[in-house]
């Protein structure tokens, strides 16, 4: 019994739904902020994105006539659930809280791509035309990047060192297995293989946090808001909340796979900000400087150079570079 | 299986009435229908209730952004009915005036086509750079949008000369903004790739469905009513028609890029060369008669008719803005392409809708029951009533319905 209850508090509070919200609502903050200081704007006080998702959850939910009502109502739920599932796991290993199954990092990867799959279903219940050009967007966004984000992970996993004589290699599937290796051999992304890995991951997250110019199944000017067209009220808060989490979990898994993860100390807390600040700061600049590309220039991009780089990543991993 | 999706009545990209209807298959669009009609604001008719001095005042509220534009050209219209020729500093003044709204049209539209693509860093910095134009506007009419300057015959009031030397202070940091803004655009490849081939229109199909100003222009028409059939001060001050032969979104931004570096030139000149004397013809008289206006518009060709009866006031006014015949050109630039495509070649050519607007006529819908001015009235009451019970308190309205 008190298994299950720490448990739940890990998903529910800390590290999970509640802690990573937070994070993600900061971190969303200074996303807008500094946007906004790039365009000549003010930009939103800290509290905005609690504000935009409270207001959310306090309206009416609107399901329309020919929705599945079933399926519509409870693939937010699912979304979100999955977001913070992925949370604690990414945090649990980041934090080095002794819960995670072996081979957590199938079990991240697969569990990031529910939000989007949920998102997608939903859309299509709906019912509504826009939405579903919305959904057949976000389908072929999923299947584009991921592909190349799949290769990166994969690259972390299989990168070895020599110290003297000995051979060390990562060959682990848990996240903590790549913390601990990193701790002993360095950060990945400090060899070229590990750094272009890097690159390529970051560059998926960024399309899987729907920003520009990968925003193509939302598209507001185009297709208003696409999937989550028919989304009101909760519903639609919902699915903010689950953007939330998932601008506070990407971040710090490319920290966790690539760059090191957290020092047990307090300026190693520090350091860790730093690090997934500096994420937030690159896709910021990345969509403040770019327009919305077209979903088969996005599907190109992603089969094409994209994992054109992480598979030239996963050779020199190979060849211990 | 191919559905309809609709853009609009409330158009997503330009917060306007508006309605396109887009056949799909997929994301291929193959056919694609317009429906306007929700927001006739009976101008023309209005226009004819007024004095030929007020009617321009009128006018100007057409557009929310050409302004000059159709209250300039009503004035060429009853002009033409007169034969009249309008004194040069008149002539000057609705050069600058109709210039500078050029300039602040072709930002808007800059900023707002990034707006379309997401590229939400050059909506704000085109509508930052907009800003002290229309500052520029305010300084040298009062207002920062409607100028109430036009008045058939010639112009209502002089430009304060003494603002002139801030005025161009201004236009030279404007030129340097805009130099950056067309750098930006031409020199990145994403635009390129996003905007190259997107919508084209060939010269033949542009010439086919007579469209105007830059949407032609981008297709390699070199048309321009400034050129073709010169008026106010044009003919006397250096300036170029812009084209370009690409005839897609790309080609569209380009030309407008670049005839704002005309226009902020044309104001400069016109400045310098502001001639001495009267700036309008005093009182006139219209005889009986009909005229026809033409006037560049920043969307193209503006043609306006007015007939007149001998009396003070227009027998008709009849206004046919620029975006009216450039929107049926949809019809050649926009089947085939996907839906991201289609939206932006909507948008490049600059759709104005309050222009556009015409009185939808709804035929046999049923019922046959006719609603007339007085029943509106009385509608309105009632619902004023209505929701005065609702809310439990005394109506505003101290009125009995009969």
């Amino acid at each position: 019994m008190g298994h299950v209850i720490e448990h739940m508090f890990l998903f529910l509070v800390f590290p999970g739904l509640l802690f990573t919200a937070a994070v993600g609502f900061l971190l969303q903050w200074g996303d807008r902020r500094l946007a906004a200081m790039l365009q000549w704007r003010v930009g939103p006080p800290p509290a905005q994105p609690v504000w935009d998702v409270a207001k959310l959850l306090g309206k009416e939910v609107i399901v329309p006539e020919q929705a599945w009502r079933r399926g519509f109502l409870a693939l937010p739920f699912v979304a979100l659930s999955a977001a913070a599932l992925a949370a604690t796991l990414i945090w649990s290993a980041a934090l080095q809280i002794d819960v995670a199954p072996v081979g957590d990092l199938i079990v991240v990867l697969y569990v990031l791509a529910i939000p989007a799959l949920a998102v997608m279903l939903g859309a299509a219940c709906s019912g509504n035309p826009l939405g579903a050009v919305g959904a057949s967007r976000e389908m072929k966004l999923i299947l584009a990047y991921e592909l190349p984000f799949v290769i990166a992970i994969v690259v972390a996993v299989f990168q070895r060192r020599t110290l003297g004589e000995e051979v060390v290699s990562a060959s682990t599937l848990s996240l903590s297995g790549l913390v601990e290796f990193q701790k002993e051999v360095g950060a990945i992304i400090a060899r070229p293989s590990g750094l272009l890995a890097f690159i390529v991951a970051l560059l998926c997250c960024h399309a899987k946090l729907g920003l520009v110019p990968f925003d193509m199944a939302e598209a507001e000017c185009e297709i208003g808001e696409g999937a989550h067209i028919e989304f009101s009220g909760a519903l639609l808060g919902l699915l903010r909340l689950t953007r939330a989490l998932l601008t506070a979990a990407l971040p710090v898994l490319l920290v966790t796979v690539f760059w090191g993860g957290m020092e047990q100390s307090a300026g190693g807390g520090a350091v860790f900000l730093l690090k997934v600040l500096l994420i937030v700061v690159i896709h910021v600049l990345i969509r403040s400087t770019s327009p919305r590309v077209r979903i088969d220039q996005a599907m190109r991009f992603f089969w094409g150079p994209a994992t054109l780089l992480a598979l030239i990543a996963l050779l020199l991993a190979g060849s211990g570079a | 299986m191919a559905h309809v999706i609709r853009i609009g009545p409330y158009h997503p990209l330009q917060e306007e009435p508006a309605s396109f209807l887009l056949t799909v298959e997929g994301e291929r669009v193959i056919d694609i229908d317009v429906q306007l009609g929700y927001i006739h604001k009976g101008l023309e008719r209005l226009a004819e209730q007024r004095t030929y001095d007020m009617v321009p005042l009128l006018l100007e509220r057409i557009c929310g952004i050409c302004s000059a534009t159709h209250s300039i050209n009503f004035c060429h219209a009853v002009e033409d009915i007169l034969g009249l020729a309008v004194p040069p500093r008149a002539r000057y003044i609705r050069t600058i005036v109709g210039e500078l709204e050029r300039i602040h049209s072709h930002l808007l539209w800059v900023g707002l086509a990034g707006h379309f693509i997401g590229y939400e860093t050059v909506f704000m910095w085109a509508w930052k750079y907009r800003e002290p134009v229309l500052d520029m506007y305010e300084q040298l009419t009062g207002h920062r949008q409607n100028s109430a300057l036009p008045q058939v015959g010639g112009v209502r009031r002089d430009l304060p000369e003494q603002a002139f030397p801030e005025v161009r202070r201004t236009l030279d940091a404007l030129d340097g903004q805009v130099e950056m803004l067309t750098g930006a655009v031409l020199d990145d490849p994403v635009l390129a790739a996003r905007l190259s081939g997107v919508g084209v229109l060939t010269a033949e199909q542009a010439l086919a469905y007579g469209v105007v100003g830059p949407t032609a222009r981008a297709s390699g028409l070199a048309t321009d009513v400034r050129a073709d059939e010169p008026y106010a001060a044009y003919p006397e001050l250096d300036w170029k028609v812009i084209t370009r032969s690409e005839g897609d979104v790309f080609a569209k931004a380009v030309v407008r890029l670049l005839e704002l570096k005309e226009s902020i030139g044309l104001v400069r000149q016109a400045m310098e060369k502001l001639p001495p004397g009267p700036i309008n013809a005093g009182p006139l008289h219209v005889p009986r008669g009909e005229g026809i206006g033409r006037y560049e518009a920043p969307r193209g060709e503006d043609v306006h008719y007015v007939r007149s009866n001998g009396t003070n006031m227009p027998e008709r006014v009849k206004v046919r803005a620029p975006s009216y015949v450039n929107i049926p050109s949809f019809r050649a630039s926009c089947i085939g392409q996907t839906i991201s495509d289609v939206t932006l070649t909507l948008a490049a050519c600059d759709p104005c809708y309050s222009c556009t607007e015409r009185m939808a006529v709804v035929r046999d819908a049923g019922g046959g029951s006719e609603i007339t001015f007085s029943d509106l009235v009385r509608l309105g009451r009632e619902k004023t009533l209505r929701i005065a019970r609702e809310l439990g308190r005394k109506p505003d309205l101290d009125l009995e319905i009969g």
